[in-house]
């Protein structure tokens, strides 16, 4: 589903600030993986998943979904591949528009966009439907416009429309850092339900051990721009926070620099 | 007074036109375009040049609009190709139509006295003059704000508005937001000339200096009209956008007979929006000043 081959990355070569985030990465995907990133300050996590959706390009190598051979295709047109949910709330939704102005913005994602309606008619119901699965009792406010409502909302709503034109792989980058433990929470169970629902290929990348331990089939954790782990299966099952920590420290040769996963 | 007032009125709506589209580029796409003042003069100068010669008065208004398109254009190209900051690049745009202007019209002042124009010849058709204006002002304006109304709800329309609103989501949703960008740029600056256009005719001359402060006046059209239409849907903050460009133009009309020069109204007008914009600040101000007097603290 998703190759990543000795992907490399460095900022500002050449000058004092060089800093080489990523070090010849080598990532494979399956079918249906859901795999959590975690990691220490700088590891090289963000830029990672900004590699994938085209945010940042690579110094070398190549970044295949599906096959496609995607490393130098510009991020607009990428979006058809992929769902993408930002840390910050405010960034995954368009404010100053109607919720089901922002959901037909998303049913189009990757498609040509031409002079028929932005949204048609029966567009409405459908979306009233998948809102209300999401019980959030936003269904009845269809029209209401984003920046009304609160951060946790706008992140399930931002999920909802990652995932409602299926995407290949979604990504998740701390997409429930600056919500409140109870709605991150809650915001973590939708992620889980509707990534079981669509069998969608995920990487999430998340501050907190527990959330990368309970949740999906994989864990890969990243130091100083390299894969240190990559746990999955029955192994992942039995772990634990301190396996991880021990783990971590054996691979890196140092001490965790996580302030906020050490902190969670 | 009746006629003075009547007057501010025609011409209220055929400014209001330009301040639509100041609206585009400023408040849906979120970019400060000072292209406006070039443009503004570019659609009054090939109006007034093409019409001078002869062609046709709606065709050189087209003929202006299209010159507008191709300002916008070229803005945005400067913005999103060359990556020169937006308010950079156009005033770039702004400065060059400066001379391109004085190129199309030979002078920096062109007179279209005795010469038919789109209003001349209603009026020659037996209409009363000063209805004629005002008609067509309404017919124009009408016609755009359907048209608006139409485009921003389209697929591409509602595109454009996310790109003003959060460029990176919009991104991430697969529209290339240089494309969006520019097209909003080229519809804001066309009916900004198609505004110039009309008015170059309506008045009789085309002239270098037309468009100075446009975009200020527009801005005050845009604000007068939110501050008369808060929170509507969106056919009514088009036309808040026109009733905001009307009470501007009769304001400075009744200031203008209470003795000012008519050279002051720039100033006027400049602390008329720089005061407009100070309003949600002090709105904010007050309403501390208001809870710590409430706790005792004042």
């Amino acid at each position: 589903m998703l190759d990543i081959k000795s992907v490399s990355k460095t900022f500002n070569p050449g000058t004092p600030n060089q800093n080489t985030v990523l070090h010849s990465v080598d990532l494979h995907l399956d079918n249906g993986d859901f795999v959590t990133v975690i990691g220490g300050n700088g590891a090289g996590k963000s830029t990672l998943l900004n590699v994938i959706s085209g945010a940042v390009l690579p110094d070398n190598g190549q970044v295949l979904i599906d096959t496609d051979d995607v490393t130098w295709l510009p991020e607009y047109r990428r979006a058809r591949y992929l769902g993408r949910v930002f840390q910050d709330p405010m960034q995954g939704t368009a404010g100053d528009m109607g919720i089901d102005e922002n959901l037909a913005l998303a049913a189009r994602r990757g498609q040509r966009r031409g002079l028929a309606w932005g949204i048609m008619r029966p567009e409405r119901e459908q979306y009233k439907q998948v809102l209300q699965d999401l019980n959030l009792g936003l269904e009845g406010r269809l029209s209401i416009k984003v920046k009304l409502l609160s951060g946790g909302q706008r992140q399930a709503l931002t999920l909802l429309m990652a995932t409602l034109k299926q995407p290949k792989i979604l990504l998740l980058d701390e997409h429930t850092a600056a919500l409140d433990p109870k709605t991150g929470a809650r915001v973590l169970e939708l992620t889980q339900s509707l990534i079981e629902e669509h069998h969608l290929t995920t990487l999430m990348i998340t501050h907190n051990m527990r959330d990368a331990i309970r949740y999906g089939n994989r864990l890969i954790m990243m130091h100083e721009g390299r894969i240190i782990l990559d746990i999955r299966g029955t192994e992942k099952q039995k772990l634990t926070v301190e396996d991880l920590l021990h783990q971590f420290e054996k691979a890196s040769g140092t001490a965790l620099d996580n302030d906020r996963m050490l902190l969670s | 007074m009746f006629w003075i007032i009547q007057s501010a009125i025609s011409q209220g709506i055929l400014w209001g036109i330009m301040a639509l589209g100041v609206y585009i580029t400023f408040r849906v796409l979120n970019f400060a375009d000072l292209t406006v003042d070039g443009s503004f003069a570019l659609g009054g100068a090939l109006s007034a040049v093409l019409v001078y010669h002869g062609v046709p008065p709606l065709l050189a208004v087209l003929a202006a609009t299209i010159g507008g398109l191709a300002a916008g254009f070229c803005t945005g190209f400067l913005n999103t190709k060359l990556r020169i900051p937006g308010l950079l690049a156009s005033i770039l745009t702004q400065i060059a139509l400066y001379s391109i202007n004085l190129r199309i019209m030979g002078s920096p002042n062109l007179s279209l006295l005795r010469i038919d124009t789109l209003f001349t010849k209603l009026a020659a058709a037996g209409f009363p003059d000063r209805w004629v204006t005002m008609a067509l002002a309404i017919v124009c304006s009408l016609i755009v704000i359907l048209l608006m109304y139409w485009l921003f709800g389209t697929e591409i329309g509602s595109a454009i508005r996310a790109t003003g609103n959060n460029p990176k989501m919009i991104r991430a949703l697969g529209v290339h937001t240089d494309t969006t960008t520019i097209l909003g740029l080229v519809f804001g600056n066309g009916l900004v000339a198609l505004s110039g256009g009309l008015i170059a005719q309506q008045q009789g001359y085309g002239d270098i200096g037309m468009g100075t402060g446009a975009i200020v006046i527009g801005l005050a059209a845009i604000i007068i009209g939110e501050v008369l239409f808060p929170q509507t849907n969106f056919m009514l903050r088009l036309t808040g956008v026109i009733v905001g460009a009307v009470v501007y133009r009769i304001v400075i009309a009744l200031v203008l007979k209470m003795g000012l020069r008519s050279t002051d109204m720039k100033l006027f007008t400049a602390i008329l929006v720089a005061l407009a914009l100070y309003l949600p600040t002090l709105r904010g101000h007050a309403r501390q000043f208001q809870l710590r007097r409430r706790n005792g603290h004042a």
